[in-house]
């Protein structure tokens, strides 16, 4: 399995393939459906951003409450469409990594070519399992959406796949899916 | 006449919301194994191994399966032979789900407006509950908690009579293909056919809550139910939508007797972490 450092050069991010098998590690903001309105409502309004988004990496997820002694709860990818609307926005102002799940519109696969960018998809509803990819939280911005907020994580070895690459290639029209060796049926 | 404390079903529904976020059914987790099983290709291997283990870190460390622990929608079936005593029932239900979600680290999901006032209530309340008046003195609690990744791709349709058992197939059948990856296949289908455009909703929901062991009481509906499992398989969506053999893992029909002009149908389409419980008092 591909192990790959966020931030990512523009050599390594174009050169992925979709359906790529990966584990990331490194620095991820979490943003989710408010997150992303606020952001663009701040972009639109000529305002700072509490976060720099050149060359960021940004993941869909509203993790449960850190139980004590953890650094993170459930904390598994939500549905990225629902952000497919601010998208293109966000990625003409230096983003360049998203992770999440399901599919995305053509404006956004568009955007995603015109700026060497990559989707990665996690497993959805695996959210324990992906918890314990996580290493860090710090809390970076919008507070007051609580679950929703913006939060700076470390991951270390988080698995996910290779959804859309910089050419446009969809993991969800793949159909020549691999056969495991040891997965005969 | 029987006295119940609303104080009890406090502790009922406080005691379920944890339960449900860090426990699969049995039913659902066996499901799942035989589903590992029938999947051959690297990708929907991978997904399926992650579920399971997923399943097996919730349980041991109880962290929650799924980040989105749901709105609570609660059915209560009180036997009108009971008198609650020491307040409010549908307070008591709300605070049950106040205490369950906070001191289990679950995550408030709840904004107090749809359109204008998208502001957290931060504590996942208010549930949503239904109330059905039963015979004698029994009380029946029946609860879920759903996700909104599956929610969002649930479909409802006012179908003719004359469409009859193929166009009920073939509404289900594109409502599970519309959802694809989004839902966070493997999927389980709830069907609520006849009643009220609102009322087969409602059906819908309820038989997310049947055991997938259980098929429908009805022989003719209980065939239904396998031939719409096997033929949803066949859309070959596979676990997290990466191509292989199991997209859903049941398909739970209910139903309920509706116009001379009408046949609702709506599909409530859930994630694999069906959570759901059911108590007795």
């Amino acid at each position: 399995m591909k192990k790959l450092t966020l931030p990512m050069d523009d050599e390594t991010r174009t050169s992925l393939k979709a359906g790529e098998s990966v584990l990331l590690s490194g620095t991820v903001y979490t943003a989710r459906d408010a997150a992303h309105k606020r952001l663009v409502h701040m972009l639109e309004c000529e305002e700072p951003l509490p976060v720099d988004l050149n060359n960021a990496a940004v993941y869909y997820v509203g993790p449960t409450p850190a139980a004590p002694g953890h650094a993170i709860g459930s904390a598994g990818p939500t549905t990225s469409s629902r952000m497919d609307a601010y998208t293109p926005v966000l990625l003409d102002e230096g983003l360049r990594v998203m992770i999440g799940k399901g599919r995305r519109s053509e404006a956004v696969k568009e955007a995603i070519q015109k700026h060497g960018a990559v989707y990665f998809v996690a497993c959805g509803g695996a959210g324990a399992l992906l918890s314990h990819c996580i290493t860090e939280s710090q809390p970076v911005a919008f507070d007051d959406l609580l679950a929703e907020a913006i939060v700076r994580l470390t991951l270390k070895d988080f698995p996910c796949f290779v959804g859309i690459d910089a050419q446009g290639n969809d993991i969800y029209d793949l159909e020549d899916t691999p056969v495991s060796e040891t997965g005969k049926m | 006449m029987r006295t119940i404390s609303v104080s009890a079903v406090t502790e009922a529904v406080r005691k379920a919301c944890g339960e449900m976020a860090f426990f699969y059914s049995p039913d659902i987790l066996e499901r799942m194994e035989e589903g590992r099983k029938n999947e051959c290709g690297e990708r929907s291997r991978t997904a399926m191994d992650m579920l399971l283990k997923n399943a097996a870190i919730a349980r041991e460390e109880r962290i929650p399966i799924c980040q989105d622990t749901g709105l609570v929608t609660v059915w209560i079936h009180a036997g009108q032979e009971i008198s609650f005593t020491g307040g409010s029932l549908k307070e008591a239900v709300q605070e049950g789900v106040r205490k369950g979600y906070a001191e289990n680290y679950l995550r408030a999901s709840v904004v107090k407006d749809p359109l204008y006032e998208r502001v957290n209530t931060r504590d996942n309340t208010p549930a949503v509950i239904y109330f059905d008046i039963t015979e004698g003195d029994q009380l029946v609690i029946e609860l879920t908690a759903k996700g909104f990744g599956s929610e969002n791709m649930s479909r409802q349709k006012m179908l003719k009579p004359s469409e009859g058992e193929q166009g009920v197939k073939n509404f289900v059948l594109e409502t599970i293909r519309l959802a694809g990856p989004n839902a966070c296949p493997p999927m389980i289908v709830g069907v609520g056919l006849g009643g009220t455009f609102d009322y087969s909703a409602v059906l819908a929901k309820h038989a997310l809550l049947r055991d997938l062991s259980r098929p429908n009481p009805d022989a003719r509906y209980a065939k239904l139910e396998e031939e719409l499992k096997t033929a949803a398989n066949q859309l070959m969506i596979g676990p997290m939508g990466l191509h292989g053999n199991t997209t859903v893992l049941g398909i739970r029909i209910e139903t309920a007797p509706t116009h001379i002009a009408g046949m609702p149908c709506a599909v409530n389409i859930c994630c694999h972490a069906c959570r759901h419980r059911e108590i007795r008092l």
